[in-house]
């Protein structure tokens, strides 16, 4: 192999302690195309091209960000889940991947249905505001429930579009769209005893993680 | 005297390379011999892996990153192009070629005319110089990087007229370029461009100096022109916020209006600005090379898809532009990115904050260094 030509060492980077993108990166096969949209300063896309050897690509709204995610020699661009998928086409990824970010979308219902549009698989992982804690909240003080996970005031918050992990798997069943595999995730990112079971993991984890694909699935190479 | 003579009068004489085949150009018609004038800095290595080809704008040249030997200030890119920079020349070999169509060196309006034998003609082209593309230059910059025995670029990089070069680079030669930085700059050029350099043209053409475009036979240079075609391209390349900050309302003559031969500062800046140019360029070279730019539409050469232009491209592009440019905005970019996109290529995409304006891609502007220097090491990890 060619030399490369600054000598072709990494600049070492601390693995991320979000142990919910370590299992978003399990769920990605290795050397696949992946694009991550809202992909902050690129952490996720950093382990699954050192440690996966994907084809990964970014997409992140906030300038600062993406400025960092590049200057790490990532290919990310500045633009929103809401407005820049249309632009790729039909199948160009192997995985699409939305982490915490869905619920900041405007329609995200579109985003999804653009994800399985340009990507064989979707990895969605949100925050489950069907948690006790969120409930108790509400139900106690009455007022909107703030929590580690959803930590800013309700005038204050990009999360406009908050759901449940039922709520999700009924807008699954709605769209047809077939649910591969889902894991229910604590606040630190650990997968929870209750992923056999929706109802208390609805009740119990902090985070939903969905694979998702299109039923029935899209057709294999269309669109490259 | 023309601007070549006159640069031998000087004992400047510019690294050139003379192609006696010359070169065909998108107006069908045959250069011998084309000249390319350039420079180069750093080493090639054994793998001749370590290449960059940096392409310069409207009124660059080939001295990106040494004291011009004409005006004697810094490279025009120093600030990005150097020992120790973001384009690390102690790592990278590093190459900038004057444009065709150009003034320093390369063949042009001010060298010396040539017949179809190649034979010289006694006289320049003058505005006889037939007219040249973006990729007229391109093609010519080719011929230079397969005589230095570069295989493939590492990277191609260049800002405005510069970046338009780096898009024609990665469309036509795919495979000799292994990643691409366009920055402040477009896939077409805008009405509003093209009406700005026609203001610019009026003016050369309206200097009674021009006589024709043969101002040679007469001794002479229409400087006027040429200034203020000068002064009007420079107002765009700055924003509104740049030129109230650097010189509001101040007056260079007094502190109040007199209202009899006042000066302000900005008015004082862009004479000095027209004055010094119109020492180091040529009138005809102006007029030739706006026009290649109002002529670029990379959509248009591939049947009106810009996708068209990059299907199936292996090339890694990082595309930058910043926030304050109004001659090349960021929602041209972003037309760039999202045809990359549909074509499925890798693409980094960064808009700079800055009050700048279009000039920003010159000065010191530490954000476009941390991406430059990031998307290289990032792209010299995946060489293959």
């Amino acid at each position: 192999m060619p030399e490369s030509p600054l000598g072709g060492t990494r600049s070492g980077r601390p693995l991320s302690d979000r142990l919910d993108l370590r299992l978003i990166a399990e769920m990605v096969e290795p050397g696949s195309r992946v694009l991550d949209i809202g992909c902050g300063d690129g952490t996720l896309l950093d382990i699954l091209v050192h440690e996966r050897e994907v084809d990964g690509r970014g997409i992140e709204i906030d300038m600062g960000l993406v400025t960092a995610a590049v200057a790490q020699g990532l290919a990310v661009i500045h633009g929103d889940a809401d407005s820049d998928l249309a632009f790729y086409p039909d199948q160009a990824f192997d995985y699409v991947i939305l982490s915490r970010t869905l619920q900041a979308t405007e329609r995200p219902r579109e985003v999804l249905a653009q994800m399985l549009r340009i990507g064989r698989r979707a990895i969605v992982s949100f925050p489950n505001f069907g948690h006790w804690l969120i409930r108790w909240k509400l139900l106690v003080t009455g007022r909107m429930p703030r929590t580690s996970v959803l930590d800013r005031p309700w005038y204050d918050t990009p999360n406009i579009h908050l759901c449940t992990i039922a709520d999700f798997f009924a807008l699954c069943e709605a769209e047809g769209y077939t649910v591969e595999q889902w894991l229910g995730v604590d606040e630190a990112g650990r997968k929870t005893p209750w992923r056999r079971n929706r109802r208390l993991a609805n009740l119990f984890a902090e985070q939903g993680l969905f694979l998702l694909t299109r039923n029935p699935p899209a057709r294999g190479s269309q669109g490259r | 005297m023309t601007q070549d003579t006159a640069d031998r009068a000087r004992g400047l004489v510019h690294q050139t390379m003379v192609f006696e085949d010359g070169i065909t150009l998108d107006c069908g018609v045959h250069i011998r011999p084309l000249r390319v004038a350039y420079r180069t800095y750093g080493r090639l290595n054994e793998e001749r892996s370590n290449a960059i080809l940096i392409c310069h704008a409207l009124t660059g040249d080939q001295y990106v990153a040494e004291t011009h030997p004409l005006t004697g200030k810094p490279g025009w890119w120093q600030l990005l192009v150097g020992p120790g920079r973001p384009v690390d020349t102690e790592r990278f070999f590093v190459v900038c070629a004057n444009v065709l169509g150009g003034c320093m060196g390369s063949t042009g309006p001010n060298t010396e005319m040539t017949d179809e034998t190649g034979r010289g003609l006694g006289r320049p082209w003058g505005i006889d110089f037939p007219p040249v593309t973006i990729r007229d230059m391109v093609r010519a910059q080719l011929r230079l990087i397969d005589a230095l025995g570069i295989g493939r670029l590492f990277s191609v990089i260049g800002g405005s007229m510069g970046g338009m070069q780096v898009l024609e680079w990665a469309s036509l030669f795919p495979t000799r370029v292994f990643s691409a930085i366009p920055i402040a700059t477009a896939a077409y050029h805008s009405a509003q461009n093209i009406a700005f350099h026609e203001i610019g043209r009026q003016a050369i053409h309206a200097d009674p100096n021009f006589h024709g475009g043969r101002y040679w036979e007469h001794g002479v240079v229409p400087a006027r022109g040429l200034a203020v075609a000068r002064m009007t391209a420079h107002i765009t390349y700055l924003s509104e916020e740049a030129l109230t900050r650097k010189f509001g309302r101040r007056l260079r003559t007094g502190p109040m209006l007199t209202f009899s031969n006042d000066l302000f500062e900005v008015e004082s800046y862009l004479q000095h600005q027209g004055s010094t140019f119109v020492r180091r360029f040529d009138a005809n070279s102006y007029l030739t090379i706006t026009r290649a730019m109002d002529y670029f539409d990379l959509a248009a050469e591939h049947g009106g898809s810009l996708a068209a232009a990059f299907r199936n491209s292996p090339v890694r592009f990082c595309v930058v532009s910043f926030s304050s440019d109004w001659l090349f905005p960021t929602a041209m970019s972003r037309e760039i990115v999202r045809a990359l996109n549909a074509a499925a290529a890798n693409v980094s995409f960064v808009e700079i904050a800055s009050d700048k304006g279009h000039d920003a891609f010159l000065l010191d502007e530490p954000d476009l260094f941390r991406t430059v220097s990031g998307f290289l090491h990032g792209a010299a990890e995946r060489w293959r």
